[in-house]
């Protein structure tokens, strides 16, 4: 079955069968990687780039992998963030990337709507690898599919994202999927990096952690860019740890078959301690494993796999 | 003696109260008669149908030149000017190099003179260089012809700069145009601040941004006497701020763009980021587009102004944070506005017509805003009921930046004459030039 479109730009405007499609389909892409010779000729002679105008260690190189297991040939450019505006422009490098015969570009760019833009003038795919605030659609996946994995289902969980979801794609997309998969999507932060305004989305938004943390079948835990400290948005890294720290302690508001989940890479003492995330209820290693099931799963139905 | 007479039009005069078919018979650069069937040997424009106007003055308008000439010059501008119905503009000087000192002023006025074919009016730097540090030599600069002071683009941060620009030109009656920003709340923000931009991921500039310095503005007009004009209002508080100001006979004028009472930030997320909503002030929210019909309906809106701000296309075919704040609005104010505030609205065609011309004269203090005879042949005619859509590829200005691509207007300028040279008839530039 393939998707309804032929970009993977967001989990807001991706129908809910879509999603449902890929993970089902993560599933037996999990299977291959469990193999000991973890190559399928499914993808030869299939061809993608990944653009990364922002650093990036584990979505690029699962993708990269992604794309090896599945026997696509993959080339990668990184641009220095720094010579953007001097460079050649955005649309420039993707023509150049397509005249070489390109399938897929798989961009991270650090502008939020830059594959949205992107995807308005090439005549390929494209997949976003993140973009600005606005959305990291396979971060979504791979966390709603580890949720699966371990939970059974989505509908009716209740889901925490804790920490800065004013500025963080992951907790965007999070709230997408999660919505449309019928979770209850709750965030706590404090209230400078909490989101201002959900219009009429089902979110519950907490300024304290423990209220948000009571019952939560799955707590999300984002990645706190201390870069926000030198802006204001919090006093210190310390008094962030001491009142918005995921701890075992207040982890016992929790559901005692509580998941703790992290995109990395993490501030270990700072939004998330040692203890909880080396525990056994941590997934944040496993979330990098079914990110490489994910994404097999979306160059598969992505690049015409799925039409033989 | 060159005459021309435009027979069979209604002439809509607010300024000397006047609606009815009527002739106008200009001599020279002069409208030298008013009256009912005129005869005399001329050029004759048949104007049957048609409104025959006081010169419409778009008093916010960026030309780009000097400097940026691959965006628009003096000739695209005029042109697209003359084209949207447009006798007068204003340009905000805001250009390499800024307009600060009266020499640029002269050169300005004299580039006017060899290629425009419209009137220009420059509004000076407020500050040299517009640096926000000290102020220019604004009193030589109004001698030599400019209209207005303003740091538009580099809106005025600094109270006291604010406070001395206000108190030194009130004896020279000349106002200060500042854009209403407090740039400390809108630091890396490219678009309104709400739920939009919250989903979008997009930095936001809350309306309080524009309050604010509405606020400190109105405060220092009261403070110092002077005359204060705010240009581009596009929030619900900055309109019942300063309706209370001018409830309480402060001199104090405002103006709005078309396009903060056409569009909400919504437009960001339909069209998925497309960069020619990108524009400052941003589309507001519903609720601030609604108040400022309101306060068109109230007149507390003095003038419509398009803050014309053209850009070519490698400024916006790029990431939304990386590009070019603007509209290219000359072309598309007259013929949206007579839809949604006319033939949509409760406006009449005399009210759009005071907020056309009569208020924007009045405001920059220029000769306009009246077809009594004696008075400066600069005349707009419009065609009530004609309809059509907005075609970007049409457009006489170089910036093919709009966000109304396809949109339906009704009522367009028809002909445009400037001191009695008809530079645009039946939609169409005729390759005038302006009498000066």
């Amino acid at each position: 079955m393939k998707l309804a479109s032929r970009h993977v730009l967001d989990l807001e405007t991706m129908p809910a069968e879509d999603m449902k499609n890929i993970l089902d389909t993560a599933e037996s892409m999990k299977e291959i990687l469990g193999r000991s010779i973890k190559k399928v000729p499914t993808l030869r002679g299939k061809s993608l780039c990944t653009l990364f105008y922002e650093p990036s260690t584990r979505t690029r190189a699962s993708f990269e992998l992604a794309a090896k297991y599945m026997s696509a040939d993959s080339i990668s450019i990184a641009t220095a963030t720094s010579s953007i505006k001097k460079g050649e422009t955005l649309l420039d490098t993707a023509r150049t990337i397509e005249a070489m015969g390109v399938d897929m570009i798989i961009m991270r760019h650090p502008v939020s709507g830059s594959s949205h833009f992107l995807s308005r003038h090439v005549k390929g795919a494209v997949i976003n690898a993140g973009d600005g605030m606005h959305a990291h659609p396979t971060q979504g996946l791979l966390d709603m599919f580890t949720m699966r994995q371990h939970l059974g289902r989505l509908e009716g969980l209740k889901v925490t994202i804790v920490g800065d979801a004013l500025h963080s794609r992951v907790a965007r997309s999070n709230m997408w999927g999660l919505i449309k998969m019928g979770a209850q999507v709750c965030m706590a932060a404090p209230s400078t990096l909490l989101p201002l305004d959900l219009g009429d989305l089902d979110v519950k938004v907490y300024d304290r952690l423990e209220p948000a943390l009571e019952g939560a079948d799955v707590v999300n835990v984002l990645r706190l860019q201390l870069e926000r400290q030198k802006r204001g948005l919090f006093p210190s890294a310390r008094e962030y740890s001491q009142f918005y720290g995921v701890n075992q302690e207040r982890l016992k508001l929790a559901s005692p078959d509580v998941l703790v989940m992290h995109p990395g890479p993490m501030n270990r003492g700072v939004e998330i301690s040692t203890e909880v995330a080396d525990a056994p209820m941590s997934t944040i290693d496993e979330q990098v494993t079914n990110g490489v099931a994910v994404r097999m799963a979306l160059l598969y139905l992505l690049l015409g796999g799925a039409d033989e | 003696m060159r005459r021309l007479l435009i027979k069979g039009g209604r002439v809509l005069d607010p300024a000397e109260n006047v609606d009815a078919v009527l002739d106008v018979l200009v001599e020279d650069d002069r409208v030298s008669a008013v009256g009912v069937d005129l005869s005399a040997e001329a050029e004759v424009l048949d104007a049957s149908g048609l409104l025959v106007c006081p010169g419409f003055i778009d008093m916010h308008v960026h030309l780009r030149d000097p400097g940026e000439e691959y965006k628009e010059d003096m000739a695209s501008g005029t042109r697209a000017a003359a084209r949207g119905g447009f006798t007068a503009i204003a340009c905000m000087p805001n250009t390499q190099p800024v307009i600060d000192n009266r020499a640029l002023v002269e050169a300005l006025l004299r580039k006017t003179q060899n290629m425009g074919c419209v009137r220009v009016y420059p509004i000076c730097a407020l500050s040299k260089g517009q640096k926000g540090e000290e102020l220019a030599e604004l009193a030589d600069m109004r001698q030599a012809g400019a209209v207005a002071a303003s740091d538009d683009g580099h809106p005025v941060q600094n109270g006291q700069l604010m406070r001395l620009a206000l108190d030194y030109l009130r004896p020279f009656d000349m106002p200060v145009i500042n854009h209403a920003e407090d740039k400390s709340l809108t630091e890396g923000a490219v678009m309104h601040e709400g739920s939009v931009s919250t989903l979008l991921g997009l930095r936001g500039m809350p309306a309080e941004a524009e309050e604010l310095m509405v606020a400190r503005d109105l405060m220092l007009a009261r403070l110092t006497g002077g005359r204060l004009h705010i240009p581009h209002v596009s929030t619900k508080g900055a309109v019942e701020l300063i309706a209370a100001y001018k409830s309480q006979g402060f001199k104090v004028t405002c103006e709005v763009a078309p396009h903060h009472l056409l569009l909400t930030d919504k437009i960001v997320r339909e069209t998925w980021y497309d960069t020619n909503t990108k524009v400052n002030p941003p589309l507001r929210s519903l609720e601030h587009v609604e108040a400022l019909h309101q306060a068109i309906k109230e007149g507390v809106i003095d003038a419509i102004a398009s803050d014309h701000a053209p850009h070519h296309q490698d400024d916006k075919l790029v990431e939304y944070d990386y590009a070019a704040f603007g509209i290219s609005g000359l072309e598309t104010s007259v013929g949206l506005m007579a839809r949604r505030l006319v033939h949509e609205g409760s406006l009449s065609w005399a009210d759009l017509i005071r907020l056309y011309s009569l208020h924007p004269a009045r405001i920059l203090n220029v000769e306009g805003g009246s077809l009594a005879q004696g008075v400066r042949a600069d005349i707009t005619i419009i065609a009530p009921e004609l309809e059509g859509t907005v075609t970007a590829q049409a457009f006489a200005s170089k910036g093919r930046n709009t966000p109304f691509e396809g949109w339906k207007f009704k009522g367009a300028p028809w002909g445009t004459v400037v001191g009695g040279d008809v530079v645009m008839w039946e939609g169409r530039l005729t390759g005038g030039n302006k009498v000066t």
